[in-house]
């Protein structure tokens, strides 16, 4: 597949939007069971308001995908049949949702709205949290599932696509919320750069799991069942049209396979490698230079990621298009 | 219900691109809007299709075939590229079968291109929009036409007559006809997604002479030459005449 950068963009920013509030989150229902100091509100609502800057940056990217964004409020009306429809929905809902949280936050209102059965009292943000963090894990299933339900792209045909969005999107979001807290909350940074080296190397895992799976995988149709020749050597003379059309455009990605290698490898290192060194050595605190570094090179590696996880997909009408003539 | 399709020929088809041409013309004069093309004399020219004609070449020399195929949407009857669909603009309908796109609805996500694994929906460049085959929807229920003028551009364009159209659920249609007797099959049949199209399979006529069929069984001593011709008045044998 021709790898977009409009949706690289905006899985790659949601994604860290996503786990900054769930870093926020954390931190508040940690602080709830009285296992984290108490956080002035300000934290949370500097959090959220940084996560929305996220979520909207990634808004603005997809409008770009779309050859008629005036019309994209329309995307959400099939959201019975169509995973797309469903991040259409769920992205706005869980921006209002961070909104409204990081607004109670910012005004100090969250009465205790309730009691939960051990007597710890429940406040109107721990709700709101809880809606968005449901929301966060929706939006991430959302987001992959739109990938790993094409099955004729079989690299992305696999649960394990929905696993690496989410542990990814989770743990960018902790290494930004590591680099806010080294700002904001620097004894909350040891919490953090804890959580997002424990996401990045569960991320490391399931990335890697799936580029395993990817490398075994044989093709399902072959230039025999798309034309229904039975003879093992066929070759295309022409394809319709001299200088290129939509499905060349669209389906191929053109880069070499020596840099598509590259990118592999510089993926692994820039978004797993070179961040858990750089959060192990940040986990002091003491300076945010180190934990600057590790949100800009693991995000730029992300972005590498999604480039490869595009590049690699083989889409089947790819058989019809080998040769121009 | 109806499930109206092609049936492509491919033991017909000369690859002589009619076909191509005549949906062109038809589909780019359309209430639809043209279908666009991009630097249509410059170097590379491209622009938006619903059938194209690709060849192939099968088998290796001297032993080679020409295999010129016609390639355009299949309206499957699983067609999945019309669940993914966010707006609902990409739909089959449920009276004949057509797989449609909403040009009013698609926001030009390109989404249903990838959910095809045939490649058989293109983007228009300029419009923004996904378009693909309509199998000729205003033309075939137009009735300002005659009857035989009612089927699609690239049917009435084939001057090989290789492209049928018809109802492939009637069981005496002529496609389903052509389909049962001519070993219709469909396109990547792995996928499960039920193609409506057909394409019939090349095949020669070859006669299998063996070699005892060539020489009379009743004349294994080649000695035809020897029987005694029969003089002009006598009843002649047969294969032997006195002239």
């Amino acid at each position: 597949m021709h790898p977009a950068f409009s949706v690289i963009f905006l899985t790659t920013l949601i994604g860290i939007g996503q786990g900054l509030f769930l870093a926020m989150f954390t931190v508040e229902s940690h602080v709830a069971f009285a296992m984290l100091p108490k956080q002035p509100h300000a934290f949370y609502a500097y959090g959220s308001l940084l996560a929305l800057v996220f979520l909207g940056a990634g808004l603005i990217a997809s409008f770009w995908h779309l050859g008629r964004p005036e019309r994209a409020w329309r995307a959400a009306t099939r959201w019975r049949t169509s995973w797309l429809s469903r991040e259409v929905i769920v992205l706005p809902a869980f921006m209002g949702v961070t909104f409204v949280y990081g607004v109670a936050h910012m005004f100090s209102f969250s009465p205790v709205v309730g009691a939960l059965p051990g007597g710890a009292p429940v406040t109107l943000t721990n709700l709101v949290g809880a809606i968005g963090t449901i929301l966060a894990f929706a939006l991430f299933v959302s987001t992959g599932m739109i990938y790993a339900c094409v099955r004729f792209l079989r690299e992305w045909s696999s649960p394990l696509t929905v696993i690496n969005y989410t542990l990814l999107g989770w743990a960018s979001g902790f290494t930004v919320a590591t680099l806010y807290a080294g700002y904001a909350a620097p004894h909350l940074v040891p919490f953090m750069a804890g959580w997002a080296l424990i996401l990045t190397v569960l991320g490391f895992i399931s990335r890697v799991a799936s580029l395993i799976r990817n490398a075994r995988l044989k093709p399902k149709s072959t230039l025999q069942s798309a034309l229904g020749v039975k003879h093992p050597r066929i070759v295309q003379k022409t394809q319709g049209a001299m200088g290129g059309s939509f499905n060349t455009r669209e389906f191929f990605h053109g880069a070499k396979p020596a840099l598509l290698r590259s990118v592999k490898w510089f993926f692994l290192v820039a978004a797993f490698v070179v961040p858990i060194v750089l959060l192990s050595a940040g986990i002091s605190g003491r300076t945010t230079t180190i934990l600057l570094a590790a949100a800009l090179i693991q995000y730029i590696g992300l972005l590498a990621e999604r480039w490869f996880f595009f590049a690699q997909a083989n889409h089947p009408q790819n058989l019809y298009y080998q040769s121009v003539a | 219900m109806t499930q109206l399709a092609l049936v492509i020929d491919l033991n017909v088809c000369v690859g002589c691109h009619a076909c191509v041409t005549n949906c062109k013309e038809w589909n780019t004069s359309g209430s639809a809007g043209p279908m666009v093309d991009q630097n249509p004399y410059g170097k590379d020219p491209t622009g938006t299709f619903f059938n194209r004609v690709q060849t192939f070449e099968v088998g290796e020399f001297p032993l080679t075939e020409t295999l010129h195929f016609p390639k355009s949407c299949l309206h499957c009857e699983e067609p999945p590229c019309v669940p993914v669909c966010p707006t609902g603009a990409s739909y089959k309908r449920k009276e004949d079968g057509i797989v449609l796109v909403d040009y009013d609805k698609c926001i030009g996500c390109k989404y249903c291109s990838w959910a095809c694994p045939y490649g058989a929906r293109e983007i228009d460049e300029q419009q923004k929009i996904m378009k693909k085959c309509t199998l000729c929807v205003d033309r075939i229920y137009d009735t300002s036409m005659t009857e035989e003028e009612r089927r699609p551009a690239c049917v009435r364009a084939c001057p090989a007559g290789a492209r049928l159209f018809g109802d492939i659920h009637d069981p005496e249609s002529e496609v389903s006809v052509a389909i049962r007797e001519h070993g219709g099959y469909q396109l990547m049949p792995e996928w499960g997604t039920n193609p409506a199209n057909h394409y019939l399979p090349r095949h020669k006529t070859k006669m299998h002479i063996r070699e005892d069929e060539i020489e009379r069984a009743a004349n294994p001593l080649k000695i035809d030459s020897k029987l005694p011709k029969p003089s002009g008045d006598e009843p002649s044998l047969d294969d032997v005449s006195s002239f």
